[in-house]
């Protein structure tokens, strides 16, 4: 009995760096995943100027919302990944009987997700956003909204994941469950870039963000959890 | 070590198991055994704790699993038919990770596991290149790797060759002898000496 009594526990915090890294690695591996709804999200936005019109006054007007409302649709394409490729290989049912608490392992999922889909998007806004002929004053707060509201964006739609990953097909469900949870972030991303075109201060939207970004931290995860416990039946 | 007590499943109306009770000690292997559709594979992920429509009592060293799910998940480990192997990763990406998770592994001990289930060479390939078989034998050398006292085997033989399958015996009657339990369907006819059989339906 010596040999397995031996054996030391890793910590969660060592769990949660491996679980990080793994999944920073499965995604340089699988450049597609990640690519694909960055490239589609470049495109949506960059279709606007030329259908809409490319006077500056006109497209500086519609700039923040094209651009969080592409944000939007390029994350729903890439949540996916979030869980499918491990649940048809057997890793997710690992992941649920590791011994440390599932709330910072579906983290370290999320965090990584946001770390390839997320942060590409909040650096290459302002090219965007010059683009579409944003004003100046408004590229600080575009960038500061969509860093705070796309890592909500990823946690909640981590809950939708985990809800049908178990689904054969899903189709629009996904859409269906993440987007109601999701406008909240649309309005207050928008209203942030609105405020600051206003020469008024979009601090007051940031720190509502902030408030939804804490919120969503401390509980979107639990609801991933549990939502992974149903769905591994 | 594991007990079941009076355990009762349904799956969509037909009765899998009921008044199912049985106990697994320390040093024993453990065989599920029953046709198709008995409900192996459901036993098997009830007592993992990965699906918990039963009804029925389940306690781990006397107490129930509810009040210890770390502990018990630190001593337990399960192959079930999807193994847990990711195929853009290589073997050696895929133990660190799947090791890792439950104690602190080094490279080289993993490459030793790798090299003892025939992997020697496949270390850095990555896992879609290589045989089901082969890929069988990655989540096998998480047996060898982490100490665990509770092996949870699903099936463990179906993609092994001759080899493969007497090596596994052997891993299994060596850790029985250490100690340790196994907990293992399969239709194979076993070979190893302190085998119990529950079977089902």
């Amino acid at each position: 009995m010596d040999k397995l009594a031996a054996a030391a526990r890793t910590t969660t915090a060592s769990a949660f760096r491996s679980t990080l890294k793994r999944d920073l690695l499965i995604a340089f591996k699988k450049k597609n995943d990640v690519v694909n709804p960055f490239m589609f999200f470049i495109i949506v936005v960059s279709l606007f100027p030329i259908a809409i019109s490319p006077e500056a006054d006109r497209l500086s007007e519609i700039a923040a919302g094209v651009i969080w409302i592409s944000v939007l649709l390029a994350s729903m394409l890439s949540m996916d990944n979030l869980y499918r490729a491990d649940y048809e290989d057997g890793s997710l049912e690992q992941l649920l009987m590791s011994p440390h608490p599932l709330y910072f392992m579906v983290l370290a999922k999320n965090l990584s997700h946001w770390l390839v889909s997320g942060l590409p998007v909040v650096l290459v806004s302002p090219l965007l956003a010059y683009m579409l002929s944003l004003p100046e004053q408004a590229y600080l707060p575009l960038m500061a909204s969509l860093l705070i509201g796309t890592p909500i964006l990823s946690l909640l739609g981590s809950i939708a994941v985990a809800l049908t990953v178990g689904l054969g097909s899903r189709g629009l469900i996904l859409a269906v469950i993440t987007l109601p949870m999701s406008v909240p972030v649309l309005i207050f991303g928008t209203l942030s870039v609105q405020a600051a075109l206003n020469n008024t201060s979009a601090l007051g939207f940031l720190a509502l963000m902030l408030a939804m970004l804490a919120a969503a931290l401390s509980l979107a995860p639990l609801a991933s959890a549990a939502a992974l416990r149903i769905t591994i039946d | 070590m594991l007990a079941a007590r009076q355990l009762f499943c349904e799956r969509g109306e037909r009765i899998l198991f009921e008044n199912l009770s049985f106990e697994l000690l320390e040093g024993q292997v453990l065989q599920v055994r029953g046709s198709n559709g008995s409900g192996k594979t459901t036993l098997l992920r009830i007592l993992c704790g990965l699906n918990d429509s039963y009804e029925g009592e389940i306690s781990w060293y006397g107490n129930s699993l509810e009040s210890q799910v770390a502990d018990f998940f630190a001593s337990l480990l399960y192959i079930g038919h999807r193994s847990g192997v990711s195929k853009v990763l290589t073997p050696l990406e895929n133990l660190r990770w799947s090791c890792g998770l439950q104690q602190a592994v080094e490279d080289d001990q993993l490459v030793r596991a790798l090299a003892e289930v025939g992997l020697r060479g496949y270390e850095e390939s990555q896992c879609f290149t290589l045989s089901a078989g082969q890929q069988q034998r990655v989540a096998i050398a998480r047996l060898i790797v982490n100490s665990t006292r509770l092996w949870v085997l699903d099936e463990p033989f179906t993609t092994l060759d001759a080899r493969g399958v007497s090596q596994l015996e052997d891993l299994m009657q060596a850790h029985a002898a250490s100690g340790g339990s196994v907990l293992v369907t399969t239709h194979h006819k076993l070979d190893i000496a302190a085998l119990e059989v529950l079977s089902l339906g």
